[in-house]
């Protein structure tokens, strides 16, 4: 019995193994929905960065500034640049067809991309991943995106990183070249510390722009604990 | 005393309703107050009234959902985060809904579990059981139509996926396609009308036919973990199973700790973990339905993924539906495919053992397999667990027959 226990737990051991790609790997954010201050410098960056392009169209100004311990004044004189009410949803002026002409996709709506995605972590991963690439349009790629047609609009922040990639395995002919590091090219106003800071804010931000129930989970709020996501789980499974 | 005011209220309604509706104290008797169960249920006899739970929850949670909820293609998915952010408490509504939905999936399946461990199924429960498999069956479509209503990517490629299933039936294959989609492809028309199916028709359906399962257990009373017929020892003078006890208020005590400690790790999922890391709410159908996007990994929720991996197993898409529909058909069999002398896992030999243990393995092995892309490896041992899953069925008359048995106890075995 004990050998045929052992002997599935192999079996499913090896498929599990050969299933899993070997992708980018996914850095973890330290993303923590109780860190306010956190989710407010994530606002104020993803207003001046981001919604340009992306909207949040499932988010109202009104509900941002209440979970995130904002006023109404602070909301709208320093973030809400349009002419958006506060209680409205904060959407774009930019036409789906225009950014198709400009960046060649239209850049997409964020409320749930780190539902999308799983986490908040891919996007930390992917605010962290774009390099020098003169092939693209724009002059930029992402490792864990490739061919995104999103140029790196946090590079003053973050500087220039050109990628580095080994031969393929096995030498195939026409197999992708695998991602080995980044170099720096040009260093930006923050150090990669204080950039990371900023990637975790934003996307921790957007964690919360997913689901703000998150926030309001009374458990959350009574127990003052975080809200354990997937990959947390994962990760605590793994380690165990 | 019946001086008391409250006392002379509830009497006086009570005589009240005895004279116009006799035969409901009858009922409440029959089914509650005076219908003996054995007296050594365990653990595994939460899981009838945790389903029961559950059902209520769908339809209760399922009400407040339908206030807010659009059933149409342009506004479904946004109607959904509407409940998600701008109704109050729509979150945990929805939470419920979406949880209850997996939570139902997982006690039904430790209910059949149940069944097969302590042979609830042979004579005279067959009708029981029977019942309990078209429960089973509407609860699936039930699902089904549910999960297309957010109407995300996963909701449209879903319903795409299954939906054309029915193309490899011969001849009508693809008009009847047409027929239930009522396009040629899934759109408004088809989220309009499984709206209707999953809010009216398939709970309707659900309500009657757990009632018909109550009302067919109730009439030949139920079976325990030693599988012991309590009608045959009764006392003498009251004609009551000496190891029976009144399901009320014995059992609905029972069911209530059951219940309890169930919703603390419901409750625990929906506060901290609803999507429980893509398996109950999955990633991709917080992406908006989209026919010119294929997701590049279609794949239904984890309850129905031990079939789905049965179907990708089998390379002819006529075989594989006829395989998958069999596969979940198969239960209704059981009854005639046991032959052992006893019901109870507890009096039989080491065959009955090893096989449950390895269909049970089996089955969760094919549920993993399901979910993931599929590569030749995977689809391989899906081959060989879809193989196992129906010889366990086909070969139960052998092994049933042939595996060795103890004596069963006169009167059940319970401890205190």
């Amino acid at each position: 019995m004990k050998k045929l226990i052992a002997l599935v737990f192999t079996l499913v051991a090896s498929l599990a193994q050969a299933s899993g790609d070997a992708g980018i790997k996914i850095h973890s954010s330290g993303a923590d929905l109780s860190d306010q201050a956190s989710l407010q410098r994530g606002a104020a960056l993803f207003m001046n960065y981001c919604m340009g392009c992306h909207s949040l169209k499932y988010l109202r100004y009104s509900r941002m500034a209440a979970d995130l311990g904002l006023t109404e004044a602070q909301v709208m004189s320093s973030m809400n640049f349009t002419d958006i009410k506060f209680g409205e949803a904060m959407t774009v002026a930019m036409k789906p067809a225009d950014g198709e002409k400009w960046i060649g996709k239209a850049p997409p709506d964020l409320s749930l991309t780190a539902r999308v995605r799983g986490s908040a972590d891919w996007i930390y991963t992917y605010l962290k991943s774009f390099y020098r690439d003169p092939s693209r349009p724009l002059g930029w790629n992402n490792t864990l995106f490739p061919a995104a047609s999103m140029p790196n609009v946090l590079w003053e922040l973050q500087g220039v990183q050109s990628a580095v990639f080994d031969a393929p395995h096995g030498g195939q002919a026409g197999a992708a070249p695998v991602f080995s590091h980044f170099e720096p090219v040009q260093p930006g106003r923050l150090n990669a510390e204080e950039y990371d800071q900023v990637a975790r804010d934003i996307s921790n931000f957007l964690q919360y722009a997913a689901e703000p129930a998150g926030l309001e989970a009374p458990a959350n709020r009574r127990l003052g604990v975080g809200f354990p996501r997937g990959a947390d789980l994962a990760h605590l499974v793994a380690e165990a | 005393m019946s001086t008391n005011i409250i006392n002379r209220v509830i009497g006086s309604a009570n005589d009240w309703m005895q004279e116009r509706a006799p035969g409901l104290s009858q009922w409440w008797d029959r089914h509650a107050a005076k219908y003996y169960a054995p007296k050594n249920f365990n653990f595994w006899y939460f899981f009838g009234s945790l389903a029961l739970l559950m059902f209520v929850n769908q339809i209760l949670t399922g009400i407040w959902l339908t206030m807010n909820f659009k059933p149409s293609a342009a506004e479904a998915f946004d109607s959904v985060e509407y409940i998600m952010r701008d109704v109050e408490w729509g979150w945990l509504i929805r939470y419920m809904h979406s949880t209850g939905a997996s939570a139902f999936f997982i006690v039904v399946y430790l209910h059949m579990f149940r069944g097969l461990i302590y042979g609830s199924y042979q004579k005279p429960r067959e009708l029981v059981w029977t019942l309990g498999v078209v429960i089973f069956l509407a609860l699936m479509a039930e699902a089904f139509f549910g999960y297309v209503l957010p109407w995300g990517q996963m909701s449209y490629w879903g319903a795409q996926v299954i939906t054309s299933l029915f193309s490899a039936v011969p001849v009508i294959g693809p008009d009847l396609v047409e027929f239930i989609r009522g396009d040629y492809l899934i759109s408004d028309v088809t989220l309009n009308r499984f709206f209707a199916l999953h809010v009216i028709a398939v709970p309707f359906v659900l309500a009657g036919l757990i009632y018909l399962h109550l009302m067919a257990l109730h009439e030949v009373g139920s079976n325990n973990p030693d599988g012991v017929d309590i009608k045959k020892v009764k006392d003498k003078a009251t004609g009551i199973p000496k190891d029976g006890i009144a399901f009320h208020p014995y059992y609905t005590v029972k069911d209530l700790f059951g219940t309890s400690f169930f919703l603390m790790i419901f409750a625990f999922i929906i506060f901290f973990e609803p999507s429980v890391g893509g398996w109950f709410l999955e990633h991709d159908n917080f992406s908006p339905a989209n026919s010119m996007v294929t997701p590049q990994h279609i794949k239904p929720v984890w309850y129905f993924t031990p079939y789905y991996a049965m179907l990708r197993a089998i390379p002819d898409k006529l075989l594989g539906v006829i395989v998958m529909g069999a596969a979940t058909l198969i239960f209704f069999a059981v009854p005639w495919l046991d032959r052992s002398k006893v019901k109870s896992i507890r009096y039989r030999g080491p065959i009955t053992k090893i096989m449950l243990t390895l269909f049970v393995i089996s089955f969760c092995v094919l549920g993993w397999l399901g979910a993931q892309s599929g590569s030749d490896t995977q689809k391989l041992v899906a081959q060989v667990l879809t193989f196992f899953y129906f010889s366990f069925f086909f070969t139960m008359p052998i092994w049933t027959a042939v595996d060795k048995t103890k004596p069963v106890p006169e009167r059940v075995t319970f401890d205190h």
